[in-house]
């Protein structure tokens, strides 16, 4: 986060096609430091490979985009230190413990083996019971917490959430919308992709509708009145 | 991978291949099994002749190695792929080429492994002079399987987002292995015929060269391999 006065995230006309069809076709979109953002649609409206271009998985094949005034596409490897995303795929080793894990993805950071580290963030999460079991025994709920223990480990300033409320039980909800408070209390920001923004009602801010690959603004307020809204379809 | 903290990627990725295969023995096990089985066939194939089989074991030999290494290769990025892993791995702060000098260093491992037990079975099968071929025959295989799973293992990241990542892999590998497996093979021959004519040190340069150019290569290529 080297130019404060960037915004976290900052999208110009930004587009993606997958062999003929185009998902998104020009996307412009800017998020502030210290929001909370949804990102809303329809099934297939292109909000998981938006968020995947941001976090640099993907590159656009038109447009520009940058994260804390960095390119994505230019400076990718500067931005991935900022940028943390709890995805669909939870990307964990079935065969390896919870805790193994952690320390899989502390060491992938480049950091030492703390054990007091990970600890903390599988006793945040609620895995701390589950520290020595296998992975390949858990259910999709504490896939996720494990998932999200992980970025507990090393909090991004910008964290993406695709459908974080999926899969994840009340205590979990809470979870989700406490870290992604936490993150923007420190000056970052969080992009939730869902279809249930009642379930982030305590941390969103504002939430943007995602249309025949471009974005509209859309009333928070009237979204979580009615919800129909939510997928577009209202 | 000049950052600090890239030597902890790579130890990382090693372990974390280790401890998985340790666990499951899926791909050694398949590629052990594959591995003794071919040995086996082509003794039935080459029939009773010691000599015969004597004269075409290097080749056997190496060919063996072949087949079980595109088995380990696919596996190895196969468990990556499995629930989204590949893309958690690559967003990691950091070069991506630590990932692929991990997974390079375990496949090592895993091959030098399956190695050992080929040469092991083929001796016995073929009657095969491995003692007296001495530490140089060890240097022969390291040197070649350290070129093969440098290759195989680029080869297999290139071929793991495609749907069929198992025939297009031996289909990409096999043709750039031909120097390398030449050599090998001519090296292994030279070492088990008593390498009358001195041959030996001659492919073993050569192996040398290949594994240089062949780490250089693909270490700088990885990136636009990995990266979508």
């Amino acid at each position: 986060m080297s130019a404060p006065h960037e915004p976290a995230l900052a999208l110009e006309g930004i587009a993606r096609r997958f062999g003929r069809r185009w998902v998104l076709r020009g996307v412009d979109f800017t998020v502030a430091r210290g929001s909370v953002v949804a990102l809303c649609g329809r099934n297939g409206s292109g909000k998981t490979t938006l968020l995947r271009i941001i976090s640099t998985a993907l590159t656009a094949t038109r447009g520009t985009g940058r994260a804390f005034g960095l390119d994505l596409a230019r400076d990718r490897g500067a931005v991935r230190p900022l940028v943390g995303m709890l995805a669909h795929h939870a990307g964990l080793y079935d065969d390896l413990t919870a805790s193994e894990n952690l320390a899989f993805s502390l060491r992938m950071n480049g950091e030492r083996t703390e054990p007091a580290r990970v600890a903390q963030a599988l006793e945040e999460t609620g895995l701390r019971h589950d520290a020595n079991e296998s992975v390949r025994g858990f259910s999709a709920g504490m896939r996720r917490r494990l998932a999200l223990a992980r970025l507990l480990l090393r909090p991004p300033a910008l964290l993406l959430l695709d459908e974080p409320y999926a899969s994840f039980d009340m205590d979990g909800i809470t979870l989700v919308n406490a870290f992604a408070a936490r993150i923007a209390q420190k000056g970052g920001a969080v992009l939730v992709a869902t279809h249930d923004v009642a379930r982030g009602a305590a941390v969103l801010q504002r939430a943007v509708l995602l249309e025949s690959g471009r974005l509209v603004p859309m009333d928070l307020a009237a979204a979580l009145a009615a919800p129909a809204a939510i997928n577009g379809d209202g | 991978m000049s950052r600090p903290g890239e030597w902890t990627r790579v130890r990382a990725i090693l372990w974390k291949d280790l401890v998985t295969e340790w666990r499951t023995r899926t791909s050694f096990n398949a590629a052990a099994f594959l591995a003794a089985l071919i040995v086996l066939l082509f003794g039935f194939a080459l029939g009773p002749d010691r000599v015969t089989a004597g004269a075409v074991s290097a080749g056997v030999v190496w060919m063996t190695l072949l087949f079980a290494g595109v088995l380990t290769f696919n596996r190895a990025w196969e468990r990556e792929i499995e629930n989204g892993a590949l893309e958690a791995l690559v967003l990691y702060p950091g070069d991506v080429r630590s990932i692929f000098v991990g997974k390079v260093l375990a496949n090592v491992v895993f091959l030098l492994a399956v190695g050992a037990l080929v040469i092991v079975v083929a001796g016995i099968l073929y009657g095969l002079p491995v003692r007296e071929a001495g530490p140089l025959l060890v240097v022969v295989f390291v040197l070649g399987i350290v070129g093969f799973v440098t290759l195989g293992t680029f080869y297999a990241a290139m071929a793991s987002r495609l749907r069929a990542r198992e025939v297009l892999l031996p289909l990409l590998l096999f043709p750039m292995l031909v120097p390398l497996l030449l050599a090998a093979v001519e090296a292994t021959a030279a070492l088990l015929t008593g390498d009358l004519l001195g041959n030996a040190p001659q492919w073993i340069r050569l192996l040398i060269v290949f594994d240089v150019v062949f780490a250089v290569a693909t270490y700088f290529a990885f990136e636009f391999v990995i990266e979508e």
